[in-house]
């Protein structure tokens, strides 16, 4: 009798396949406080604005010390930013946010995210709208007091939008 | 190594020799009887053998000399390496498991090749926490102790970078497969399968893609098929039995087996669901393969069927001699099993199937072995590996004829060791 209530108890333990009701629920608030991802449609941009003029003086102080002061990657190893226009497909390509990236929603997420590299999370929403408007500037993407904000960074129609082929079966 | 039934005819010769050679030895000085690299009973009798050595009367350490053990001080060689002109800055760059000293099929802890983007981070597991927020029901916050709750499994998963064997796209470049290969391990992880933690929150049926983000200064990003997510995905806190190291993602890292290194996010802080890829920087600028018409290949993630000889390399020279040679590596593919590797001692014109030893598991690195007695000239070694789904490794002029010169990510081309008359091992290529 004994063994058999033993062994009934234990199946009833080692059925239990319904939620462990573990984690904690958070608001909103708490969300977008860390949510700081964005897609090509933009819906995620933050609040502000930025032109190339007040870029200038982002990129000068923030990026040009490994970037170059033509953004084309200075001395170092650190990733050429503009040109490289028309090299894709030759000997030498020369990837760059203009040459190469689709979406200039990504340079906003990217530069907001993780740059500059020794104090990521740094610069201001307003910095961030202002230096990709330098970058896109200075590739010729955008006029130099085109601004950027939610709405017009995602209208951005970047040179190599069209130049991807998704092998993923489902894409 | 195997038992002597099943060593081929050679060495059972070989083994007959011996003892007849120090049979004959004692009476005879066992001159000329017996192969190259063979030690016959000489005339001064080896002090290693016949004279009283320090190990063998002075006392070493006591036990909790190391209350974390470490390497033999002999094993001074087997670290990882880094090669400092491939990165700008020595926090966001890469270095590389020494897979020339190892063996079987586990890379231990302290020898996994690091990638990072913004330096290691440093969290303590009180203090981290995982959100699943986005297109679910109830955005969730995890501590590290809720996620212990859940069921645990243990799966042995090689990573490997999809930039291993990138610089060999123009041709033979870094003299090593520690340096050619050498950004791949292969762990037991133990943690819990993701769709266990997203059932909780409840994905709506909106959600087709995932984007884990890690909380390092990088903030990594990259966009998962929600199938791929809900399929063998984990979120893990331990590596062969211990907790995660800290250049792996301590206290929580993403695991997403077979596919490249760069989506088993680190350090791992967020899961957001949504209905479509963000195209984040790690997937546009960098780990999209350029063709030669200028266009890429993106959400290339499948780590294809791939194999290295890491013994003889030319970090791991012929050292005996002629006679019987050991020649080992690993084979690998993300889509499942090794059914069989072929090596090549000549460049590629004749092909023998090599011994598969050890756990054969689906995205997991396999060891092969193949003996063979080496008559001291020179050799071209190669290896190819076979999957579960028929899919052989190709030469590596196979795949520039498809994907060009520029792609830099996904290089799982055959592999050539020049081994010279002196043992010693160079990378080239043969066509």
């Amino acid at each position: 009798m004994l063994m058999i209530a033993i062994s009934l108890y234990v199946t009833s333990v080692q059925a239990a396949e319904v939620s462990p009701g573990l984690g904690q629920s958070i608001d909103s608030e708490e969300v977008s406080s860390v949510d700081i991802s964005i897609d090509p449609r933009g819906e995620n941009l933050p609040a502000g604005s930025g032109t190339a003029v007040s870029g200038a003086t982002v990129y000068a102080d923030k990026c040009a010390a490994c970037h170059g002061t033509d953004a084309n990657g200075g001395d170092g190893l650190a990733d050429s930013l503009v040109g490289g226009i028309g090299t894709l497909a030759t000997e030498k390509p020369v990837k760059t946010v203009i040459s190469y990236w689709p979406y200039a929603t990504t340079l906003f997420d990217y530069t907001r995210r993780a740059m500059p590299l020794d104090a990521p999370m740094t610069l201001t929403d307003e910095e961030v709208y202002a230096v990709s408007a330098y970058l896109l500037f200075l590739g010729g993407v955008i006029e130099e007091t085109h601004e950027l904000n939610a709405q017009s960074l995602r209208e951005v129609q970047m040179p190599n939008r069209d130049g991807f082929q998704s092998v993923w079966p489902d894409m | 190594m195997a038992d002597s039934s099943d060593i081929s005819p050679v060495s059972s010769a070989r083994r007959i020799a011996l003892k007849a050679g120090l049979k004959l030895g004692a009476l005879a000085g066992g001159a000329g009887l017996v192969g190259a690299g063979q030690v016959s009973a000489a005339a001064t009798p080896d002090p290693l053998i016949t004279e009283v050595q320090d190990w063998n009367r002075y006392l070493g350490d006591g036990v909790d000399a190391n209350p974390y053990g470490k390497p033999s001080v002999h094993e001074s060689d087997a670290v990882r390496r880094t090669v400092s002109w491939l990165t700008a800055d020595n926090k966001s760059s890469i270095n590389f498991t020494p897979l020339h000293k190892l063996d079987g099929i586990i890379t231990p802890n302290g020898l996994c090749f690091e990638r990072h983007h913004g330096g290691v981070a440093d969290i303590a597991p009180g203090d981290h926490r995982l959100m699943i927020n986005g297109l679910v029901e109830t955005p969730l916050v995890f501590t590290m102790e809720d996620l212990e709750r859940f069921p645990r499994e243990s799966h042995v998963y090689f990573l490997e970078c999809a930039a291993n064997s990138g610089m060999e796209w123009r041709g033979a470049q870094l003299n090593g497969c520690q340096f050619t290969h050498g950004m791949v391990h292969n762990v037991m992880y133990t943690g819990v399968k993701l769709k266990h933690l997203l059932a909780e929150a409840g994905v709506s049926p909106r959600g087709k893609w995932l984007l884990p983000e890690g909380a390092d200064p990088s903030h990594m990003t990259r966009s998962i098929p929600i199938d791929k997510a809900m399929d063998d995905c984990m979120v893990v806190f331990r590596m062969n039995g211990e907790a995660l190291r800290p250049e792996q993602g301590y206290p929580l890292r993403l695991v997403v087996p077979g596919w490249e290194g760069n989506m088993w996010v680190k350090w791992l802080r967020r899961l957001e669901i949504g209905d479509q890829p963000w195209h984040h920087r790690e997937e546009t600028s960098k780990y999209t393969d350029l063709l030669a018409d200028g266009t890429a290949r993106r959400f290339t993630w499948t780590m294809d069927v791939k194999s290295i000889i890491t013994n003889p390399s030319p970090q791991s020279p012929i050292r005996h001699g002629r006679g019987r040679t050991v020649l080992t590596g690993l084979a690998w593919s993300g889509h499942g099993t090794v059914k069989r590797v072929d090596v090549s001692i000549d460049g590629g014109r004749n092909w023998s199937t090599a011994r598969l030893d050890g756990p054969t598991l689906a995205k997991s690195l396999h060891r092969f072995y193949y003996e063979f007695d080496w008559d001291g000239s020179e050799l071209f070694l190669q290896s190819r590996a076979i999957d579960e789904q028929r899919q052989v490794q190709p030469t590596k002029d196979a795949l520039r004829a498809e994907r060009g010169v520029n792609s830099i990510y996904h290089n799982n081309g055959i592999q050539t060791w020049h081994i010279r008359p002196d043992g010693s091992a160079e990378n080239v290529e043969v066509s």
